[in-house]
C-alpha cells in the first residue's frame, strides 16, 4: 500500500489537507477514556477516543452508511487496487485469506485469519505456506468458494499486469517461477502457476523462492480474495464483482458511485469478524473535499480516503471544544523524510551527509508541514506505529532545532566549507515545497546551498527523483519524500526504501541509492526469521545503521486529523490502514 | 444557405482534426523533447515495481510502442469505424464513435462522456437561461436610466459577480443554502427521475454560475443599448408614435443583441465542454470533472475525448450563432 494513495500515487488529498494549515498550530491532544460502553445514541466521546478504543460500539442493525471520497479509487476490483483505503473497504465484499483485527492504533496491526481458518502454516524453513479455508464459504450467488478461486485471484492480479496493472506484484516477485508464468489470460493451461497448489478445495499451498516469515501479511492483501474464473471479465470485472464478503454490489457507476447491499449468502458462522450491520452502504466519488468535511461534521458521511480534514475545517474543529472531542489525531504509518543521494559527490562522503543531518531545524520543517497536528518531529526511519520502532536520536539537537556548530564540524571533516546542490520536491504538494524551503534556509546557515527543483508528483518517480541517472547527472543531492508501509512491519516499511538490491533505473523508491551490505543482509535475515521479537529487533538495527550512515533525514511522523461522525457506530482508527477508521463494521447509531 | 452550412461543417471537421492533432502532440511530443521515453510513459499506468515484461506488455496494450502518427491514425479510425480491444479474457468491441479506452482504468471513454453529458447540459443550459434573462434585463433597464440609482447598484453587483471566483461563490452558496438553511438538495438527481428534485439540487449551482456570467451580459447589453438608443432610427420610431416598449424591444434591443448572441454562443459552447470548477465545487459528475480526473491521471484518451467534445460544442454553438445573426439582424445575409 505504499501509503499508497498516500505516498507515491495520489496523495494530493493529503497535500490539499495540509494547505495553509501552517498557521494552525493547535495541538489536538487531550485525555480520553476508552469508550466501550456500548452506547450508540450519537454520543460524543473525547478527542482521540477512536485511537484508544472502539467508539460507539454497537450491534445495532439497519440504516445506510454513506462514504464520500474527493477522488476516485484506482479500482474497486480487489485484484487491481493499491490504495490503503481500498484495502480497508474492499474487505466488505472481498475476503482475503488473512486480515487485520479491528482495533485501535497499533493494536489494529494484529493479523487474524479471514477466509482462512487459521494462520498460515510455514514449512521448509518458511519457504512453503499452507492455508486451510473455512468450511461453508459461499459467493453471493450461493456457489461454494474454493481454494482454486484464491489461486486464480492471485494469478490474475499479479501476472496480468498489462490488463490489471494497478496493484502491487509481491506474489510475482516471491513465488517460484513467478518470472516465467504469463498469467491466466495468456496461459490458458488448466494448471496455471505451479508454485500455488490446491490439493483439495479447502487447501492452498504457496511455494516461495526464499524464506518469507511475513507471508501472512502478504496474503492480507485483497489480491487473495477469491474470484471465480468463469465470472472474470478482466478489466470489466469491476462492473460485476462477485462478492465473498458481507455486502454485494447493487450498482456500480465508474467514477461516480457504488451502492452495496447485504449479501444474503454470507454466513455469519463462517466469519467471526464481520457483523453486517447497515442495510446499505453508499460510496459517493468525486465529492468536493469541503463538502465531505461538512457532511462528516453533520454526521451524514465518512471520509473514505481517511486523509483527514481540510485546513479550514481543522481550524474550525480545533477551536471548538465540542467539535474537538469528536476528532482523532493519529499516526498514518508514514514518515516524511528527505533522502540524501549517497552516490553523488560530495554526499558520497558520510561526513557531508551528517552535516546535513545536524544542520536541519526540524521544528521549522514541522511548522511548514502544518504543525504538530500534521506530524511529530521524527528522528528514526520507522514511525512509532510500525513494529521495530525504538526511540532514538542519533543527531540530537536542543529542541530539535538543529546544531549549526556540529554541522560545520562535519562539513570540515568532509573537507568542504560550502556545497552547492539541488533539492527536489513535488510541485503539486504545497506543504512539501514549504518543508523543502525551510530545509534550504537551515542548510544555508551552515554553507550548504540547495536550489529547489519542482516536479509533478505523477512523474516524480518515473521521470525524476526515482531515476538514479537523472539525480546523479542533475546534481540532485537531496530529495523530499514520504513513505508508508505496504504492510505494517519493518520489512514492509524498510525494504522498498533501503534495500540496495532493489534500486531500479526508473520508478526507484530507494531515492538515497543507499546500498549498504550489512543492511541488505539484515533485511534478508529478518524476513527469514520466524520469531517476531527477534525479527523486530533486526528492524531496529537496520534503522540505527541507516541513521548512522545518514542516508536520509527523518523529518516528521505523519499524522492525520480525522473528524469522527457521531452518528455512526464501531469507529476505531487503525494503524493497519494509515490511521483510517476500520470500515469492516461501521453501522448507524439510533437517533 | 445550405452550401453555407456545408462549408461551415467542413471547416468544423478540419478544425476538430487540428485540435486532436495538437492535443496528441502536446501529450506525446513535448515530454519526449524533455527526454521522456515510452517506457517511462507506460510505467505511469502500472502499479509499483513493474518488471520489464510488464512494461513491454502495457506499452503494447496501449499502443505506445507504435510511432505517434500511427497511434493518431488508430484514434481517428476508432472514431469513424470503431475499434476492437483485446484486454484480458474477453475481446471487447468498441462501436463508433470509439474514443478509445482510458490508459489508467481501461474503461471506455465514450460511455463516460454520454453518461456525463446530461449533467453538464443541465448545469450549462439552466445557468445560461438565468444569466441571459437576468443579464439582458438588467442591461436594458440600466441603459434606459443611465446613472440612476438602479443602474449604479446593479452595475456594482455585476462587477462583484464577475470578480468573485466560483470556488468562493459556489462554496458560500453550498454553505448557506444546503447546510445553514437546508433549502436545496445535496446530490444531483437526473431530470428524468424527478424534475422537481433535479431543479432543486441544481439551483445553487445555476445561480452561482449565472452570477459569474450575467455581469458580462448586463454590461454588454447596457453599452449596446446606450449606443443604439441614440441612433437616428430610434428617434424616427419614437416620432412615428410607437409605444416606448416597442421602441426599446423591437428596435433598440434587437440591434443591440448581435454582440450578445456572439458571446453567448462562445460561452455556452465552452461550458458544454465542461464547467470544470463549478462541477468540482458542486460535486457534479459532469464532463468537466471527468476532464480534471483525466489530466490528474495523465490519461490521454479521456483528455482527447473531452477536448474534442468541447471543441465540437464551440464550433456548433458558433455555427448556430451565425445562423441566428441572420434572424436577429436583417442586414446580415448568409451566402
Amino acid at each position: 500500500m505504499e501509503g499508497i494513495p498516500p505516498i507515491m500515487r495520489r496523495s494530493a488529498l493529503a497535500a490539499i489537507a495540509a494547505i495553509g494549515s501552517a498557521t494552525l498550530l493547535v495541538a489536538g491532544c487531550s485525555k480520553a477514556d476508552d469508550n466501550k460502553d456500548g452506547n450508540s445514541g450519537g454520543s460524543s466521546a473525547a478527542a482521540n477516543a477512536a485511537t484508544k478504543g472502539v467508539v460507539n460500539a454497537s450491534d445495532k442493525k439497519g440504516g445506510t452508511v454513506t462514504y464520500e471520497l474527493s477522488d476516485v479509487p484506482d479500482s474497486f476490483d480487489p485484484g487491481n487496487t493499491y490504495y490503503a483505503y481500498m484495502y480497508n473497504f474492499s474487505r466488505l465484499y472481498a475476503r482475503p485469506l488473512m486480515t487485520f483485527e479491528p482495533g485501535p492504533g497499533s493494536k489494529g496491526n494484529t493479523l487474524v485469519p479471514d477466509l482462512a481458518a487459521s494462520k498460515g502454516v510455514p514449512s521448509d524453513g518458511g519457504k512453503t505456506w499452507t492455508y486451510k479455508l473455512r468450511s461453508g464459504l459461499k459467493y453471493q450467488d450461493g456457489t461454494a468458494i474454493t481454494s482454486k478461486d484464491v489461486k486464480y485471484a492471485v494469478e490474475r492480479s499479479n501476472f496480468a499486469r498489462d490488463v490489471l496493472s494497478l496493484g502491487p506484484n509481491y506474489f510475482q516477485q516471491f513465488l517460484v517461477g513467478g518470472d516465467k508464468y504469463k498469467g491466466p489470460y495468456k496461459d490458458k493451461s488448466a494448471k496455471g502457476l505451479s508454485s500455488i497448489e490446491t490439493p483439495d478445495d479447502t487447501t492452498i499451498v504457496f511455494h516461495l523462492k526464499q524464506a518469507f516469515q511475513e507471508f501472512d501479511y502478504l496474503v492480507s492483501a485483497p489480491q487473495t480474495a477469491p474470484v471465480p474464473q468463469a465470472k472474470d471479465t478482466g478489466v470489466d470485472y469491476v462492473k460485476n464483482i462477485v462478492s465473498s464478503g458481507s455486502y454485494q454490489f447493487q450498482s456500480y457507476q465508474d467514477g461516480k458511485q457504488a451502492v452495496l447491499v447485504r449479501n444474503k449468502n454470507w454466513d455469519a458462522k463462517t466469519d467471526p469478524l464481520r457483523k453486517q450491520l447497515p442495510d446499505k452502504i453508499v460510496v459517493n466519488l468525486k465529492v468536493n473535499a469541503e463538502t465531505i468535511d461538512k457532511d462528516v461534521l453533520a454526521g451524514d458521511a465518512i471520509d473514505l480516503g481517511g486523509t483527514g480534514v481540510q485546513a479550514a475545517t481543522q481550524a474550525q474543529v480545533l477551536t471548538d471544544s465540542a467539535k474537538k472531542a469528536n476528532t482523532d489525531n493519529t499516526y498514518g504509518g508514514r514518515l516524511v523524510y528527505m533522502a540524501i543521494n549517497t552516490k553523488l559527490k560530495p554526499f558520497d562522503n558520510v561526513a557531508c551527509r551528517k552535516a546535513v543531518e545536524y544542520a536541519i531545524d526540524k521544528v521549522s520543517v514541522q511548522t511548514a508541514e502544518g504543525g504538530p497536528i500534521r506530524g511529530d518531529v521524527a528522528t528514526t526511519v520507522l514511525p512509532p506505529d510500525i513494529p521495530g520502532y525504538t526511540k532514538a536520536d542519533v543527531y540530537a539537537s536542543t529542541g530539535n532545532k538543529g546544531d549549526a556548530a556540529k554541522a560545520k564540524a562535519q562539513l570540515k571533516a568532509c573537507g568542504k566549507t560550502s556545497i552547492n546542490t539541488n533539492i527536489t520536491a513535488r510541485s503539486d504538494r504545497p506543504q512539501e515545497i514549504d518543508a523543502a524551503t525551510a530545509i534550504i534556509n537551515s542548510l544555508k546557515a551552515v554553507g550548504i546551498n540547495a536550489t529547489l527543483k519542482q516536479y509533478p508528483s505523477g512523474k516524480y518517480f518515473t521521470d525524476y527523483a526515482g531515476v538514479p541517472n537523472f539525480a546523479n547527472k542533475q546534481n540532485v543531492g537531496l530529495m523530499m519524500m514520504q513513505w508508508g508501509a505496504d504492510w505494517p512491519s519493518g520489512y514492509g516499511f524498510l525494504q522498498q526504501i533501503l534495500n540496495g538490491q532493489a534500486i531500479s533505473q526508473s520508478g526507484n523508491t530507494n531515492l538515497s541509492q543507499y546500498d549498504n551490505k550489512s543492511v541488505n543482509t539484515l533485511l534478508a535475515k529478518a524476513i527469514g526469521t520466524q520469531d517476531d521479537t527477534e525479527r523486530n529487533s533486526i528492524y531496529t538495527q537496520i534503522d540505527k545503521q541507516t541513521m548512522d550512515d545518514a542516508a536520509l533525514v527523518p523529518l516528521t511522523y505523519f499524522k492525520v486529523l480525522l473528524a469522527r461522525p457521531t452518528t455512526f457506530t464501531n469507529l476505531v482508527s487503525t494503524a493497519a490502514f494509515s490511521g483510517q477508521y476500520d470500515y469492516l463494521n461501521i453501522g448507524v447509531a439510533s437517533k | 444557405m445550405i452550401s453555407y452550412i456545408l462549408r461551415r461543417t467542413l471547416a468544423a471537421v478540419i478544425l476538430l482534426l487540428v485540435v486532436s492533432a495538437v492535443t496528441f502532440a502536446i501529450f506525446f511530443v513535448l515530454p519526449r523533447l524533455a527526454g521522456q521515453t515510452a517506457d517511462q510513459l507506460a510505467q505511469q499506468y502500472i502499479g509499483k515495481s513493474p518488471s520489464k515484461a510488464d512494461i513491454v506488455a502495457v506499452k503494447h496494450n496501449l499502443g505506445l510502442d507504435q510511432p505517434v502518427y500511427v497511434q493518431y491514425w488508430h484514434f481517428i479510425k476508432g472514431i469513424v469505424s470503431g475499434a476492437t480491444y483485446d484486454l484480458g479474457p474477453t475481446t471487447v468491441h468498441c462501436d463508433a464513435p470509439c474514443f478509445g479506452y482510458s490508459f489508467k482504468t481501461h474503461q471506455a471513454v465514450w460511455p463516460q462522456l454520454t453518461s456525463r453529458m446530461p449533467v453538464t447540459l443541465s448545469l450549462a443550459l439552466g445557468a445560461a437561461v438565468l444569466w441571459l434573462v437576468s443579464g439582458v434585463a438588467i442591461g436594458v433597464v440600466s441603459a434606459l436610466k443611465p446613472r440612476s440609482f438602479f443602474d449604479r447598484t446593479f452595475m456594482g453587483v455585476a462587477l462583484a459577480g464577475v470578480s468573485l471566483p466560483m470556488f468562493f461563490t459556489g462554496n458560500l452558496a453550498i454553505l448557506l443554502f444546503t447546510y445553514q438553511w437546508p433549502i436545496f438538495g445535496r446530490t444531483y438527481v437526473p431530470l428524468t427521475e424527478n424534475p422537481a428534485q433535479w431543479a432543486n439540487t441544481l439551483i445553487p449551482a445555476w445561480c452561482s454560475l449565472a452570477l459569474l456570467y450575467s455581469a458580462i451580459y448586463a454590461r454588454l447589453t447596457r453599452s449596446g443599448m446606450l449606443e443604439t438608443m441614440n441612433e437616428d432610427y430610434i428617434r424616427t420610431a419614437r416620432a412615428k408614435g410607437l409605444r416606448e416598449r416597442k421602441v426599446v424591444v423591437r428596435h433598440g434591443l434587437r440591434a443591440a443583441l448581435t454582440p450578445i448572441i456572439t458571446v453567448f454562443g462562445m460561452d455556452l459552447g465552452l461550458l458544454l465542454g465542461g464547467a470544470v470548477i463549478t462541477e468540482t465545487v458542486f460535486s457534479l459528475h459532469g464532463i468537466g470533472q471527468y476532464a480534471v480526473q483525466a489530466i490528474d491521471d495523465n490519461d490521454l484518451p479521456p483528455i482527447l475525448g473531452v477536448t474534442l467534445l468541447a471543441a465540437f460544442f464551440v464550433v456548433i454553438a458558433n455555427l448556430l450563432v451565425d445562423l441566428l445573426y441572420a434572424a436577429a439582424d436583417p442586414r446580415v445575409r448568409l451566402s
